[in-house]
């Protein structure tokens, strides 16, 4: 976890989407927003939660990890910035790499965005757009003292459990209180491949 | 720490802390890089651009954000930047980030339209023309028909300058007693039931009490879409421990984490309220000592209690009678209570008696008037508070003063220079405006900020009473549904581009500024209004040039009311950030929380409680229309969606409305469902959620025909409140063809639709639906 990152809490979110729009809104990719707003149990409640990139750190970011070019560097501080423009290809591996289904890719101009942490604000001690304006909190930014602070007895995981692999992260997700188990199951596990059950 | 000279930036006030950077952190290239050491954090990004910000608050709903509006080199407003609002503390909805989107849109009205009839066609004309025909068309109707014959519709989204001369014009300048205003679709319910109860219209607690409270129960709100940024008092009344009950036909955002969710059947809420007041008489929960001393009509209430046993109440509500006294135990234990509700309650034609009863348990509980304890009311509307109090409504004169009380009339004729036996009588409703208009009783109209086509109910009664105009001009713009069908369309400013303050739910003044100047050939609303009044020959009386002129004088004609604005100065607000009315003198305070001293604003100061019977709908249920149909909001449009409709993130969020029912009935995800009611049917696509009772449909209404709620609900009336029955009527859903496809919206001639509007609408829902109210089938 970094020092000041975000916090996805995903009991407070009520799905209206500020985020997205707000992502539209920075200066770093004006127009697009790199926000998913999922829902996760369609049909059955309104239940969603906003995902950002989580900016691995696990030891290097999955995505930065399998680019062929070195276009995603990652800065001192932990942020996974957004692939280079002059070195990208926009093959995608990233995108197939990252467990959390971030990086998305511009077709037409052939390069990968993604979230990058609005580093053009983060680098100025203000907070990303998103978690500016996320009505609910859903998405904080700041330290884990000032979350703790504002939430008391809130906590939070930041390393995920894939199948057999672990993901450590910068940004930190809102586990509940009661049930906080480490490392925080991050997907469903891989019960066959290629039609044949792998499963031990 | 390296100033910069550029430091005159008015986020100086917001700033966060100051992080020292180091340089290996910060990219190349980037301005970080290069002036690394720091600089104010407020000055990321008013960079060599010459950008500027301007304070002001949003243009939509009565939660009143606070937002900068960026401006660029050559004055076009062309982004949003958070803003740390004491009312929003830097947080927005996806309505208030898209908002600035409408200012420098392609679809904006530049240029009057004309046409003197219906079958012809608009063109664009001078402002000279269009006024004096509007003038000639006014005269020739009144000379005919008497004055009453022209009527005039506000809005609650306009400045309170301009609600005051809406009132003023009609009055004055018009002299017709026909003025009424889109608010009386909105809160009047609330309006009248505060006003019965405690003499004063407005809520009695700020939000930051929600902070302070130990139970929240919130009523007929849909917090989590409509007032978003409200959440945030929400979870954080949460965070430290407080129960919330929420009282909701569907599970709503807020909903779905409340330690009490009552899905009560649409239009029963005043028999849930006595039900609950009777578990908290008979455990013994009342607040005796408080009832002896600041309340009257309590015995009669009592009594009227006791014929509400839960048993009964839960039949009625169809919800367990073990969940009334669940939630009666919850909010009358708490040590600090607080009740808000909006239009879900109010939106009857019991409308004020089911605020009564929400105030009466708070009275009963003695949670009134206290830090974290109290009763509050949401305004939908930006100034849903502030554009019922200064004339606009067709009962009351400006200042909150009632139009029938001699002293308050005199006093009103003497601020105005106008002979009492000129000021017109009460007028009525704008429902019952629209009836009076298919009777030709009036057959003039002006419509300011308001669209009537999509907000009103029973859409063909209201298509008939606006064809049977004889003139009708609107203001507005964008070309709206109802301007689509006027004679004269005169395109005004929008928020940004004119400054004046609103009343926020809290009743805290804001004040709006303005950002650019309007684009060529659009005049404000306030112009266009005093060019009319000249053009009349009530010019004198209307010789304002600026909202700050319109203020001066509607602060006097408030002062010594009970909507005391006198106090209130534009200077004050700019350094303040908003002040709550009354506010008698310009060293006062203003006063976030009434009746703290215990005492209400009847001049006995009691809370006056009010017996209340419960009925059923006046749509009533039979085996062709077994369901009840409801409608609402959706996050990313705003009411009519004149405003919202036509901005490509907020059309790409919600293309298109929807009919929300349960797995019960047998429709697949996404399947045309025709909604039949007595007035009508329209089909839409289903979403099947079980988020939902399995008697009722849900179907946003931001939409015009053939897509539109209000083609469907029932224009019956609350006899106190005149407020619309939109939240229940009897329907029945059926299997259809094939969906109805939304139309684009309506544009000047010579203009081509906005492209980013034209999401295709007749797509089956998208995959991941509003709300992920999506599917139930389990795959």
């Amino acid at each position: 976890m970094m020092g000041r990152t975000i916090f996805i809490d995903p009991g407070r979110c009520i799905g209206c989407q500020a985020c997205v729009s707000a992502c539209r809104e920075c200066d770093s990719h004006r127009g697009k927003s790199m926000i998913h707003l999922d829902y996760t149990d369609e049909g059955q409640s309104v239940a969603s939660l906003p995902t950002v990139c989580m900016h691995c750190e696990d030891p290097v970011a999955p995505c930065a990890e399998v680019c062929p070019a070195d276009a995603i560097l990652v800065t001192a501080d932990g942020v996974v910035q957004q692939a280079d423009t002059t070195r990208c290809i926009g093959c995608a591996n990233c995108v197939n790499a990252c467990p959390f289904g971030v990086p998305k890719i511009d077709l037409q101009a052939k390069l990968q965005m993604k979230c990058n942490l609005c580093y053009d604000r983060t680098a100025y001690g203000l907070a990303p757009m998103c978690a500016t304006v996320c009505p609910t909190g859903a998405l904080f930014y700041g330290t884990v003292e000032e979350l703790q602070a504002e939430r008391p007895g809130v906590q939070v995981a930041d390393t995920f459990v894939f199948g057999e692999s672990e993901v450590r992260t910068g940004v930190a997700m809102v586990v509940p209180a009661d049930k906080v188990q480490w490392p925080v199951p991050g997907g469903l596990p891989v019960v066959e491949i290629n039609g044949k059950d792998v499963r031990r | 720490m390296t100033a910069d000279p550029r430091a005159a930036d008015p986020r100086a006030a917001d700033t966060r802390a100051v992080v020292p950077l180091d340089p290996s952190l910060a990219p190349p290239g980037t301005r970080a890089f290069r002036d690394a050491g720091g600089i104010p954090a407020d000055q990321w990004h008013a960079d060599q651009n010459g950008e500027t910000l301007v304070p002001t608050h949003c243009c939509f709903c009565g939660v009143q954000c606070g937002m900068y509006l960026r401006v660029d080199r050559g004055g076009k407003v062309f982004g949003v930047e958070p803003r740390n609002h004491d009312i929003n503390r830097m947080r927005l909805c996806p309505k208030g980030i898209n908002a600035y989107q409408q200012v420098n849109h392609p679809d904006r009205l530049t240029a009057p339209l004309m046409r003197r009839s219906r079958d012809e066609d608009f063109r664009e004309v001078s402002w000279d023309e269009a006024l004096d025909f509007t003038v000639a068309e006014i005269k020739r109707i009144q000379q005919t028909h008497g004055n009453d014959a022209f009527g005039l519709l506000g809005g609650a989204s306009l400045f309170s300058e301009k609600t005051y001369l809406v009132g003023k014009f009609a009055r004055v300048a018009l002299k017709s007693r026909h003025v009424d205003y889109n608010g009386r679709l909105c809160m009047v319910s609330a309006a009248g039931a505060n006003k019965l109860a405690f003499g004063i219209d407005r809520a009695g607690n700020p939000f930051s009490d929600i902070l302070l409270t130990d139970c929240l129960l919130i009523a007929g709100s849909n917090v989590g879409e409509c007032f978003p940024v409200m959440t945030q008092y929400v979870w954080g009344a949460r965070d430290r421990g407080a129960s919330l009950i929420v009282i909701d036909p569907r599970e709503t955002a807020i909903a779905r984490t409340a330690d009490i969710h009552v899905a009560l059947k649409p239009g029963t809420d005043s028999a849930f309220f006595n039900a609950v007041l009777n578990v908290v008489i008979e455990e013994g929960l009342t607040d005796e000592t408080y009832l002896a001393a600041h309340a009257t009509g309590w015995a009669e209430v009592k009594a009227k209690a006791a014929e509400y046993p839960p048993s009964r109440s839960a039949e009625i509500c169809g919800v367990p009678a073990e969940q009334i006294v669940q939630v009666a135990r919850t909010f009358a234990r708490a040590p600090k209570a607080m009740a808000w509700h909006a239009r879900g309650i109010e939106h009857h034609s019991q409308g004020v008696e089911n605020c009564l009863t929400v105030i009466n348990l708070c009275a009963a509980t003695g949670h009134i008037g206290k830090p974290g304890a109290g009763y509050g009311t949401i305004t939908g509307q930006g100034n849903g508070q502030g554009g019922r109090e200064h004339g606009q409504k067709s009962d009351l004169l400006p200042g909150g003063r009632s139009i029938v009380n001699e002293e308050h009339r005199r006093q009103i004729c003497e601020i105005w220079g106008i002979e009492e036996s000129e000021l017109p009588p009460a007028g009525t409703s704008m429902m019952e405006m629209v009836w009076q208009m298919q009777r030709r009783e009036i057959r003039g109209l002006i419509g300011i900020c308001n669209n009537p086509f999509v907000s009103l109910p029973n859409y063909k009664v209201v298509k008939e009473g606006y064809d049977a105009t004889e003139f009708h001009a609107q203001f507005d713009f964008f070309l709206s549904e109802t301007a689509a069908n006027a004679h004269v369309v005169f395109p005004v400013t929008t928020w940004a581009e004119d400054e004046g303050v609103m009343a926020n739910a809290e009743a805290r003044v804001v004040k709006h500024n303005k950002a650019q100047d309007p684009p060529p050939g659009v005049r404000t609303d306030t112009w266009v209004m005093c060019e009319l009044a000249k053009r009349l020959g009530a010019g004198d009386k209307f010789a304002f040039t600026d909202s700050r002129e319109v203020f001066d004088e509607l602060r006097i004609a408030s002062a010594g009311t009970v909507n005391d604005y006198y106090g209130i100065t534009y200077e004050r607000l700019e350094e303040t950030g908003g002040i709550a009315w009354p506010c008698p003198s310009t060293d006062h305070p203003g006063t976030p929380r009434l009746f703290e001293d215990g005492r209400t604003y009847h001049p006995d100061g009691k809370i006056h409680m009010q017996v209340v019977e419960w009925h059923p709908p006046m749509d009533p249920y039979d085996d062709e229309h077994p369901m009840s149909l409801t409608t609402g909001r959706t996050v990313a449009h705003f009411l009519s969606g004149n405003q919202t409709r036509r901005l490509g993130a907020l059309v790409e969020q919600t293309p298109r409305p929807w009919a929300e029912i349960h797995p019960s009935h047998g429709f697949r995800n996404g399947e045309p469902v025709r909604v039949v009611t007595r007035r009508g049917s329209e089909v839409f696509p289903a979403l099947v959620t079980e988020a939902i009772r399995p008697d009722t449909v849900f179907i946003p209404y931001h939409w015009p025909v053939p897509t539109s709620a209000n083609a469907l609900t029932i224009d019956a009336l609350d006899p106190r409140s005149k407020i619309p029955e939109y939240k229940v009527c009897a329907c029945r859903i059926e299997h259809a063809e094939k969906i109805d496809e939304v139309p684009a919206p309506p544009v000047a001639p010579g203009h081509v639709a906005y492209p980013e509007t034209q999401v295709s609408r007749t797509d089956p829902l998208p995959p991941t639906s509003p709300q992920g109210r999506g599917t139930s089938e389990r795959s």
